[in-house]
C-alpha cells in the first residue's frame, strides 16, 4: 500500500463521480462578492470585504497579503467556521462543485468538512489534540467520514503517515503530539487533511512556524501529493517566495480585497497594483547581491473598523489621485485572467518601465 | 588566541572589537527534585569562534537549536559560559569588576524578536526609555531625559505623541522601533540584534531593516544580526557566520557565501529558501535535505551535520573536521571539499 495504490483508489472514485455526474466539474469553488464581518465594541470590522476568486480541480492558488488583511478569514469563512456571534459571514456566496456552502445546515456542513474541504493550519503545535493519540486523531477522521469500521481506518492511517513520509507508521499511531517535532506534526496535519481524499485542500500558513529545511520538506511534500491526488489547494500565505516557487495563480489581498489577481508570472513580472508592487520592492532578494535600499512602502495598514469610502490602500499609495478618495476601483481586466483594482493602474505600468 | 580569530586579526590589521574563542554553553539536565543530579548536558554551543571589527555587521544564521540565539546570550554576560573566551574592546570579560559590567552593560545592548513580550506592558513608552538612562545615570535631570526620549522616538521614526502610550495601542512595527529607541537611549556601540525583524510583516519589515541601517551608518554601531531569515541577513550584514547544532560550519563575506557556499549543510539551506521570482524558481532544482535537527543533548558523532549529509564519507561518523580557511576570509568545517 504506497502512493500508487491510493492514487489508483483515487481514480477509480474521480471516474465513478463523472459517471454519475455526466461532466467533469471544471470550477471546482468559486467564491462570490463574499463578505465577512465582526460587529465588536469598537465597531464593525470589515474582515472581508467582498472578494470573489474561483479554484479550478487540482490547481493550486495562492491567496498573499499581511496580517490583518483578511487572508485566513476568507479561508475560515470557505469552512464556515468564522467564530459567531462576533464574526458573520453577511453576504456572498461560496459554490463548491454546483453547491452553495452557505445554504447547507449544520449538519450539512459537518459532512463536508474533512471530507470534500480539508484544512491545514498554521500552528501544528496547537490545532492537534495534546491528550490524544496520533492514531485517535486521524482515524476518528476517516470513521467519521468514510464509514468504515476500526480495523480498516487504522489500515488506512497507516498508509496515510506512509503517505507523507513518516517511517515506522505502526508505533506512531500511539504517539501523542509532544512526542513529535514541529515539521512531524505539520506531516500529521497533512495526513489529517489527505485522510478522506478531499478535493480541495485549504492551508492556512503551513510552514510558516517551520525552519526553512523543514519548510522545504513540507511544500515539496504538499506539492506532489496534490499533484499526485489532483487535489485542488488555496495557500494562504505571507511569503512571496513561497508563492512564487508553488502557485499557479495568486490573489493579494490588502484590507479585505483582492487587490490584483493573476497568474504568478503575471504577478512578480508585470504587477499592476501599487501595493503589490511595493510588497515586492521590500522582499530582500537571496539571489541578487546587496543593491540599493529596500523602498518599502509608508505607513502602516489601515484599522478595518473605520474604512472610509476610497481605496483603502490610498493614504500609503503614491500614485494616488484624486479619484481615489471618493470611489473604490474594481477589480479590471488587463490581460487575461491578470486583473488590478487601480484606477492608475496603466499609469503605474508606465511610470514603472520609466523608472526601469 | 584560535586560529580564525588570529586570521581575521591580520587581515584587518588592527584589534578587533569583539573576539569570541572556543566558546562553550553547556546547560545541565537534571533529575530529582529536591537532590538534583545532572543527567545530561545540552550542548547549546559547542566551541565556537569567531571576531568582529567596530561597524561591521555579522549575521549568525541557522535553524532553531542551533545555538545562534545562545551565542548572543553569552556575549550579553546573560548566561554564565562554560569555558571559552569572549573579548570586547581588548578586555576578557569575564575578568570584568562589577563597575565594569555595568558599563559594559551600556556599551552592548541588545534588540528582541517578539516587540509584544519585550516590552513591559504596564510602562508607558516614556518610561521605557527613560529608564535605561537613568539606571545608568546617562542624563540624571528628568526634563533633559524627557527631551531625550523625544529625540530617540525622532530618531526611529515615532511621532513624539507615542511617549505617552502604552506598548499595547502601538502595532509590531511601531513596537519594535521603540525597542530600538531603547537600545539606543544608553548610546551603545554593540548591538545584538536577535531576530529583530523576524515578527514583522514585509512591508514593515523592510521600513525597520532600512531603519538599522540608518542607524549604523549614523551611529557607527556594530551589529551582530541573529536571523533565521537568509534574505534579510544577505541585504544587511558584511559578513555571515552559518551555525548548525552548536558548532560553526562556514563563515565567509557575505556575498562569498551566498553565491559560493561550500559546506553541504549552507547549499542544503540556500536551497530551501524560496525566492519571490516565478521564472528563478521554475530554473531551480529543488534538493530537499532529509531528516530533522538532531537533539543537541545526543548531539552525532564526529561531523554533526553528517547523517543528512549528501557527501557523507566514513571519516564523516568518526572526527569533527576542523574550522579552517579555504579562500582567503573563507572558513569551513568540512573535511570533503
Amino acid at each position: 500500500m504506497g502512493v500508487s495504490s491510493f492514487t489508483a483508489i483515487f481514480r477509480q472514485c474521480k471516474k465513478r463521480i463523472q459517471d454519475t455526474w455526466g461532466v467533469a466539474v471544471a470550477k471546482l469553488l468559486r467564491i462570490e462578492n463574499l463578505k465577512t464581518q465582526f460587529f465588536t465594541s469598537a465597531g464593525t470590522v470589515r474582515a472581508v470585504d467582498g472578494i470573489t476568486y474561483d479554484v479550478d480541480e487540482g490547481e493550486t492558488v495562492a491567496v498573499v497579503g499581511e496580517s490583518g488583511c483578511g487572508k485566513s478569514v476568507s479561508a475560515l469563512s470557505v469552512m464556515r467556521l468564522v467564530a459567531e456571534p462576533a464574526g458573520r459571514i453577511v453576504e456572498g456566496r461560496i459554490v463548491f462543485r454546483g453547491t452553495d456552502l452557505l445554504s447547507l445546515t449544520e449538519e450539512e456542513m459537518r459532512r463536508v468538512r474533512g471530507k470534500d474541504i480539508a484544512m491545514v493550519f498554521q500552528e501544528p503545535m496547537t490545532s492537534l489534540n495534546p491528550v490524544l493519540t496520533i492514531g485517535l486523531q486521524l482515524t476518528e477522521t476517516v470513521q467519521q467520514h468514510l464509514d468504515v469500521d476500526e480495523a480498516t481506518a487504522t489500515m488506512r492511517a497507516v498508509e496515510l503517515l506512509g503517505l507523507v513520509g513518516m517511517s515506522d507508521a505502526e508505533r506512531r499511531l500511539t504517539q501523542y503530539p509532544h512526542h513529535l517535532s514541529g515539521g512531524m506534526r505539520q506531516r500529521v496535519m497533512i495526513a489529517m487533511a489527505l485522510s478522506c481524499e478531499p478535493k480541495l485542500i485549504i492551508a492556512d500558513e503551513p510552514t510558516t512556524a517551520l525552519d526553512v529545511t523543514i519548510q522545504a520538506q513540507i511544500l515539496e511534500l504538499m506539492k506532489n501529493l496534490t499533484r499526485e491526488l489532483g487535489v485542488a489547494m488555496i495557500i494562504i500565505t505571507h511569503n512571496l517566495g513561497v508563492v512564487a516557487r508553488y502557485a499557479d495563480r495568486v490573489n493579494v489581498m490588502y484590507a479585505g480585497k483582492v487587490i490584483e489577481t493573476g497568474t504568478a508570472k503575471d504577478i512578480y513580472h508585470n504587477p499592476r497594483h501599487p501595493y503589490t508592487i511595493a510588497l515586492l520592492k521590500s522582499v530582500p532578494r537571496l539571489d541578487r547581491p546587496r543593491g540599493a535600499k529596500l523602498d518599502p512602502v509608508q505607513g502602516q495598514p489601515p484599522d478595518l473598523a473605520r474604512l472610509d469610502d476610497g481605496c483603502a490602500f490610498r493614504p500609503r499609495c503614491r500614485y494616488a489621485v484624486d479619484k481615489c478618495a471618493v470611489a473604490v476601483p474594481d477589480l479590471e481586466t488587463i490581460d487575461g485572467i491578470h486583473k488590478s483594482a487601480c484606477f492608475e493602474k496603466d499609469e503605474v505600468d508606465i511610470a514603472l518601465k520609466v523608472a526601469s | 588566541m584560535s586560529a580564525v580569530a588570529e586570521a581575521d586579526q591580520n587581515m584587518n590589521a588592527g584589534t578587533p572589537f569583539l573576539e569570541v574563542n572556543d566558546l562553550r554553553m553547556y546547560f545541565p539536565v537534571t533529575e530529582g527534585i529536591i537532590i538534583q543530579r545532572k543527567v545530561a548536558e545540552v550542548k547549546a554551543v559547542d566551541g565556537i569562534s569567531f571576531s568582529m571589527n567596530k561597524g561591521e555587521t555579522l549575521g549568525l544564521v541557522g535553524e532553531s537549536g542551533c545555538g545562534k540565539t545562545t551565542t548572543g546570550r553569552c556575549i550579553l554576560q546573560l548566561e554564565k559560559i562554560t569555558s571559552g573566551q569572549i573579548v570586547f574592546d581588548g578586555a576578557d570579560i569575564s575578568t570584568y569588576t562589577k563597575a565594569e559590567l555595568s558599563q559594559y552593560r551600556q556599551r552592548v545592548q541588545v534588540i528582541f524578536q517578539d516587540p509584544f513580550s519585550s516590552l513591559n506592558p504596564r510602562m508607558k513608552i516614556r518610561e521605557i526609555l527613560a529608564e535605561p538612562m537613568k539606571v545608568h545615570g546617562i542624563v540624571p535631570d528628568t526634563r533633559k531625559r524627557d527631551e531625550r526620549v523625544r529625540e530617540l522616538l525622532n530618531i526611529c521614526g515615532l511621532s513624539t505623541r507615542f511617549a505617552d502610550s502604552y506598548p499595547h495601542e502601538m502595532s509590531g512595527g511601531q513596537r519594535q522601533r521603540v525597542g530600538i529607541a531603547r537600545a539606543l537611549s544608553v548610546n551603545p556601540q554593540f548591538i545584538v540584534c536577535d531576530e529583530a525583524v523576524s515578527a514583522l510583516d514585509v512591508s514593515i519589515q523592510a521600513q525597520v531593516i532600512n531603519l538599522m541601517e540608518d542607524l549604523r551608518e549614523q551611529l557607527g554601531l556594530t551589529y551582530l544580526f541573529i536571523s533565521h531569515d537568509l534574505s534579510v541577513v544577505r541585504h544587511i550584514c558584511h559578513r555571515v557566520a552559518v551555525m548548525y547544532l552548536g558548532k560553526m560550519v562556514e563563515l565567509a563575506d557575505c556575498d562569498e557565501l551566498f553565491d559560493n557556499p561550500i559546506h553541504p549543510y549552507t547549499r542544503a539551506l540556500l536551497d530551501a529558501v524560496p525566492i519571490p521570482d516565478p521564472t528563478v524558481e521554475a530554473a531551480r532544482d529543488h534538493k530537499v535535505v532529509p531528516g530533522e535537527i538532531p537533539s543537541p543533548m545526543n548531539p552525532p558523532s564526529g561531523c554533526v551535520f553528517h547523517p543528512r549529509c549528501e557527501s557523507m564519507v566514513d571519516g564523516c561518523k568518526a572526527a569533527a573536521p576542523e574550522f579552517r580557511e579555504v579562500k582567503p576570509g573563507h572558513w569551513v568545517a568540512c573535511t570533503e571539499v
